[in-house]
């Protein structure tokens, strides 16, 4: 039963983009196109493909995940009873929480398709100086550190806007210095990690906490953890692609002694 | 000629697998040593992962046959037929078409309806908070047909991407001043959720086949980029719209 409602909402999702796309092709572009009935296999399989995925995550992990993300914040798992909890909790506390958010803003961003998708497209046109599994990496490193400080802010409720403002001070000053090639990707990645994977667990995860840090409203605190995971990647690609040049310029010299 | 079939397929589907173990990993790991707790329906959960092993490798079929070729096919034919208003439209198109009915985006934006009425900004009303719903989505549509728009006519210009980046931020941070301080964390996140799934690897194929038939473009240096001005115009109207509600 499960699977036929994910089966529709994928489909209601694919099909405006599919309205949009032969409508221009018919009525502007007026040329048939190559290979369809290969394209429209590949609609399909992408619709299948989706349906499957979203659906085995929500009979398999999202619950398990969400229920994680609810104890983890629990009161009663961080300070071992109710009664030893204070009014004001200190920020260290929650450790367990920051290291959960870093490594689920991690996991889930290694397996979000969108991300995927990104990394091939980039790997097949930098002719594979950009391997898909660095891409990856360096993107998830971001979402992890991004959601583990995210956490941070809502425990502690420290304003938003600093956080976002100091990074976005950060991407400024990175795009001066880094290869010019990797700064479109980079500002690129940081809208793709949050998608079908990332969102469901750490909306969770952020909600868990407002609700039950005292002082905070689910309403005004529960957002922002997407803008931080959307954010920091940004930054660990272009420090990826820093790095790597800071590599290849030393192996240069190096072997030109 | 059915191993020629199944090892790619029975490759990909590791490779899948592969990309699944950190979250198997991570959650069995906070399950059984954090929480100390049994892992509850074992089958359920192998079954599911099953699944999205199945489900990721054919996306990703899916992608090379579909996805990428029609988004690249799409910019060529628009290039070559050089009609720069039919080209801006499609943008336009894409971009709306595909945020406006985002599911993310329609759950934030009832979120954002209850704070604003529970914040007092507009009245406590079932009519009044679906009308500001429907309102800021579709300013978030709107603003991602728009970021797309400019994304392309930034490709068809060769123009640097940071300048544009930095405008945004320098707006985003000037607009922060002055929106009501509810609206604040949607409008950041508002910029994360807008890019689906599905429009991603699209405009990706858009733009990079975009780059690629216009003579003197690097599909690198303007091929990329479309995603990142669709994940900022949101932001920078979703607090235009807060300041103009309230």
């Amino acid at each position: 039963m499960g699977i036929f409602t994910t089966a529709l909402s994928t489909l209601r999702d694919v099909l405006p983009i599919a309205v949009i796309i032969f409508g221009f092709q018919f009525l502007v572009i007026r040329r048939p196109i190559a290979n369809l009935k290969r394209v429209l296999a590949g609609f399909v399989y992408v619709l299948i493909g989706l349906t499957l995925f979203l659906e085995g995550l929500e009979q398999a992990l999202f619950p398990l995940g969400r229920l994680m993300a609810e104890q983890l914040t629990d009161p009663a798992f961080i300070f071992g009873s109710l009664d030893n909890m204070t009014s004001v909790v200190h920020w260290a506390d929650y450790y367990w929480v920051y290291l959960f958010a870093f490594a689920i803003g991690f996991s889930t961003t290694v397996a979000e398709p969108s991300l995927l998708a990104v990394a091939i497209k980039a790997n097949q046109v930098s002719g594979g100086a950009i391997g898909i599994w660095g891409l990856r990496i360096a993107v998830a490193l971001g979402v992890a550190i991004g959601i583990a400080l995210g956490s941070f802010r809502i425990v502690t409720g420290y304003p938003l806007h600093y956080f976002i403002i100091a990074g976005y001070l950060v991407v400024v000053i990175q795009t001066i210095f880094a290869p010019r090639l990797i700064i479109p990707l980079a500002y690129d990645s940081g809208g793709v990690t949050t998608s079908t994977v990332t969102v469901p667990l750490v909306a969770a995860l952020g909600l868990g906490l407002a609700e039950t840090v005292p002082g905070r409203s689910t309403l005004i605190d529960g957002f922002g953890l997407i803008a931080f995971a959307s954010l920091f990647p940004i930054i660990t690609v272009m420090a990826y692609a820093q790095l790597s040049e800071y590599t290849a310029r030393r192996q240069r010299r190096k072997t030109a002694q | 000629m059915m191993t020629s079939v199944l090892q790619p397929l029975a490759r990909s589907m590791m490779d899948s697998f592969r990309d699944l173990l950190p979250i198997i990993l991570v959650i069995g790991f906070f399950q059984l040593v954090v929480l100390q707790q049994p892992i509850p329906d074992l089958f359920d959960l192998l079954f599911g992962t099953l699944l999205v092993v199945l489900g990721l490798t054919f996306f990703v079929f899916g992608l090379e046959m579909g996805l990428f070729p029609i988004g690249e096919s799409m910019a060529r034919a628009f290039a070559s037929k050089g009609s720069v208003t039919w080209l801006l439209l499609f943008a336009f198109a894409l971009g709306f078409g595909t945020t406006v009915a985002e599911p993310a985006l329609i759950a934030i934006s009832k979120e954002a309806a209850t704070v604003a009425a529970e914040g007092g900004m507009i009245a406590n009303d079932k009519a009044v908070m679906t009308r500001y719903a429907v309102n800021l989505r579709l300013t978030v549509a709107v603003s991602v047909g728009l970021a797309i728009v400019i994304g392309v006519f930034r490709i068809l210009k060769g123009w640097p991407i940071q300048y544009f980046i930095v405008v945004g931020y320098i707006l985003v941070v000037i607009m922060t001043w002055f929106a009501p301080r509810s609206i604040i964390g949607i409008a950041y996140d508002s910029g994360g959720v807008t890019t689906s799934t599905i429009t991603v690897p699209l405009v990706t194929a858009l733009g990079v086949g975009l780059a690629n038939s216009i003579q003197g473009r690097n599909p690198m240096i303007d091929g990329f980029g479309l995603i990142a001005f669709a994940s900022l115009t949101p932001m920078i109207f979703v607090m235009a719209f807060g300041i103009l509600v309230h």
